[in-house]
C-alpha cells in the first residue's frame, strides 16, 4: 500500500554552524534588552550630577541599596513580603481555580453568584484594608488575607472562561470514551482551560504584588512597603528609592519565573501554536 | 423492511425520531421513523443529501443524544449512554484528539478509563497504533502529524479497547483525496482483521459503495429511510478495479437518483 500524503511533518532542524547560532542568540537577547539598557544608561548619565534631594544620582542609589539591604540588613523586609505574597497568592489562586471549576460545573450557582462575583471583582481590594484590620487585627494574617482576596478574581474568572470555552466535540469525545466525571475533569477540563488559567494566574500575581505593598503601607511593622513609607517619612529619600528598586527587581524576577514555569508547563500549547496547529 | 433478527443484531434502530427544541415553536424534526438493523460483522454506510439528519442519527445511535421517540438496542440492550463496547470516530480529528497529550496518551485514555492495568496499557497502545499503520508516533503530539495520520490516531484510540461496533461520522471528510483512499482501505483492513462491525456516515456515495455491505439511504429533512441498498461487491475490494466495475457504476447511478433532490 503506497502512502503518498500521510508522511510525517518534518520536525528535525537543519544544522547551523555554532557561530551563527551564537550570533542569532545574541541578536535575540539584544532585541529584548537594548531599550531597558539604554534607559538605565540615560538615568545614570542624566542623574550623575543631580543635587536634587528627590532625584539622587543612580550611582548613589545603587550604593545605598547595597548598604541598606545587605550591610544594614534590611533584607528581612523583603523575605517577610515574599512570604506573605507566597501564602496569600497560593491561597487566593487555589480558591480561584476550585471556585471557577465549581461555577463551571454548577450552572445554577454560576447564575446566582454572577452579580456578587463581578461586584467583588470591580471592588478595589485596598478599599477592604480597614475592614481587614478590624477583622484580622495587625499582622501577617491580615496581609495574607488581603492578598488572597485580591488574587482570587483574575484566576477565578479566567478559569471559568477557559473551561466554558472548551470545544463541545472534546466533551463528546470524553463521553464516547467513557472517561467519567473526575477523569474528564483532569484529562480534559483542566488541561483544556490551562492556557487561560495561566493568564489568570499571571494577572493574580500582579495584583498580589500590588497588594503586598499596599497592605504593608498601612499599620505594618515590616515589609518592603513599610520600608519605603518609613524612609519617606524620615526624609531619607535615597533610602526610599532603594526600596522601590528592590521591589521592582523582585516583581520582575517573579514575572520571569512565572513565564519560565508557564513555558514548560504549557509547552504543548506554545509548540502547537507555533506549528499553526489546533 | 421486516424485522426478524432483532435478537442477533449488533444494532437495532426502531422507529427512531429526533425533534430539536421539542414543544417550542422552533421545533425541528431532524429524523422521523428511522428503522434499520446492523448484523454482526457487517459494514453499513448511512448516506443522504446534505442537511439530512445523518449526524443527528449517529449521535442518537451512539448514545450521545437521546431520541425523542423510538428505540435503539445495542446487542439487545436498550441504549441510555455510550456503551462500553462502542467506538466512535468523529469527523474532525483536530477537535476530537486532545492536543495536550501525546498520541500514546490519547490512545491510552479509554484504556485507563476502563481499568486496564498500567502494565498492559503500553502494549495495547502500541498494538492499536500499529494496527492503523502508525509505528513510532507514541511520543509525538497529534499536531506534529499530518491530517491523515491524526485521523489514524483517532481510529486507533477507538480500536484500543476492542469495541464490537465502530461508529464513524464522516471520518474521511477532512482529509485530501489521496489520504482518503488510504484511510478507506485501512478501515476495510482493520475491519477484516478484527472482525469488527462498522457503521459509517458519509455524504460521499462512491465511498459508501466502496466500503459497505449495505447502504441505508436517508431522505431529506425530516429524514426517513428511503431505501436499504445491498452492495454485492464481495469481500475483497480495490480502489481501481472495484470503482470501475459494472456493479459499482450501476449502484452509483441508482443511489444518485435516490439522493438527488427533486426526485421522487
Amino acid at each position: 500500500m503506497s502512502r503518498l500524503t500521510t508522511s510525517a511533518v518534518p520536525t528535525e532542524r537543519t544544522k547551523v554552524p555554532a557561530s551563527t547560532e551564537a550570533r542569532r542568540r545574541f541578536g535575540r537577547i539584544a532585541t529584548v534588552l537594548w531599550l531597558p539598557a539604554l534607559l538605565v544608561v540615560l538615568w545614570w548619565v542624566v542623574s550623575a550630577n543631580s543635587t536634587s534631594p528627590f532625584f539622587p544620582p543612580l550611582a548613589d542609589i545603587l550604593a545605598e541599596t547595597w548598604n541598606q539591604w545587605v550591610v544594614f540588613g534590611a533584607w528581612p523586609n523583603a523575605t517577610s513580603s515574599l512570604q506573605n505574597l507566597f501564602f496569600g497568592y497560593v491561597l487566593g489562586v487555589t480558591i480561584g481555580i476550585v471556585g471557577g471549576s465549581l461555577l463551571w460545573r454548577y450552572e445554577h450557582v454560576r447564575i446566582a453568584t454572577n452579580p456578587l462575583i463581578y461586584f467583588l471583582y470591580v471592588l478595589p481590594a485596598p478599599a477592604l484594608l480597614p475592614a481587614m484590620i478590624a477583622i484580622f487585627g495587625i499582622g501577617d494574617m491580615r496581609q495574607i488575607a488581603l492578598i488572597a482576596l485580591g488574587s482570587i478574581w483574575p484566576t477565578l474568572l479566567n478559569t471559568l472562561d477557559g473551561m466554558r470555552g472548551i470545544d463541545a466535540v472534546k466533551f463528546d469525545t470524553a463521553r464516547a470514551l467513557r472517561l467519567g466525571g473526575w477523569r474528564t475533569y483532569f484529562t480534559l477540563v483542566l488541561p483544556g482551560a490551562a492556557p487561560q488559567i495561566a493568564a489568570g494566574l499571571r494577572a493574580s500575581l500582579t495584583v498580589g504584588i500590588i497588594l503586598v505593598v499596599v497592605s504593608e503601607m498601612v499599620a505594618a511593622q515590616s515589609g518592603i512597603g513599610y520600608f519605603i513609607l518609613q524612609a519617606q517619612a524620615e526624609f531619607a529619600i535615597k533610602k526610599m528609592w532603594t526600596g522601590i528598586l528592590v521591589l521592582a527587581l523582585i516583581g520582575t524576577l517573579l514575572n520571569y519565573l512565572f513565564m519560565f514555569v508557564e513555558r514548560i508547563a504549557l509547552r504543548w500549547y506554545y509548540r502547537s501554536r507555533a506549528l499553526g496547529g489546533s | 423492511m421486516t424485522i426478524t433478527q432483532t435478537d442477533t443484531a449488533v444494532l437495532a434502530v426502531d422507529g427512531l425520531r429526533k425533534i430539536y427544541n421539542e414543544g417550542t415553536d422552533q421545533a425541528n424534526m431532524a429524523i422521523d421513523r428511522v428503522s434499520f438493523l446492523v448484523e454482526k460483522g457487517e459494514f453499513v454506510c448511512i448516506v443522504g443529501p446534505s442537511g439530512a439528519g445523518k449526524t443527528t442519527l449517529l449521535r442518537c445511535i451512539s448514545g450521545l443524544a437521546a431520541p425523542s421517540a423510538g428505540s435503539i438496542a445495542f446487542e439487545g440492550e436498550p441504549l441510555d449512554s455510550v456503551p462500553e463496547q462502542l467506538g466512535l470516530v468523529f469527523q474532525d480529528y483536530s477537535r476530537s484528539l486532545y492536543p495536550w497529550f501525546t498520541n500514546g496518551k490519547n490512545v491510552a485514555l479509554p484504556l485507563a478509563a476502563r481499568g486496564v492495568p498500567k502494565s498492559e496499557r503500553a502494549q495495547r497502545v502500541t498494538q492499536a497504533l500499529t494496527s492503523v499503520g502508525l509505528g513510532h508516533v507514541e511520543k509525538k503530539y497529534p499536531w506534529e502529524l499530518s491530517g491523515g495520520m491524526q485521523q489514524r490516531v483517532a481510529i486507533a484510540r477507538s480500536l484500543s479497547y476492542r469495541p464490537e461496533l465502530l461508529l464513524m461520522d464522516e471520518p474521511f471528510a477532512s482529509v485530501d483525496a489521496q489520504t482518503r483512499f488510504d484511510l478507506e482501505d485501512l478501515i476495510l483492513k482493520v475491519r477484516r482483521e478484527l472482525g469488527i462491525t462498522v457503521v459509517l456516515v458519509t455524504h460521499d456515495i462512491d465511498e459508501a459503495i466502496y466500503l459497505s455491505d449495505r447502504i441505508v439511504v436517508l431522505s431529506k429533512n425530516p429524514s426517513v429511510v428511503k431505501e436499504v441498498v445491498t452492495v454485492p461487491l464481495g469481500a475483497e475490494r480495490s480502489q481501481v478495479e472495484t470503482r470501475s466495475s459494472e456493479t459499482f457504476l450501476e449502484l452509483r447511478s441508482h443511489l444518485l437518483s435516490l439522493v438527488m433532490p427533486n426526485d421522487d
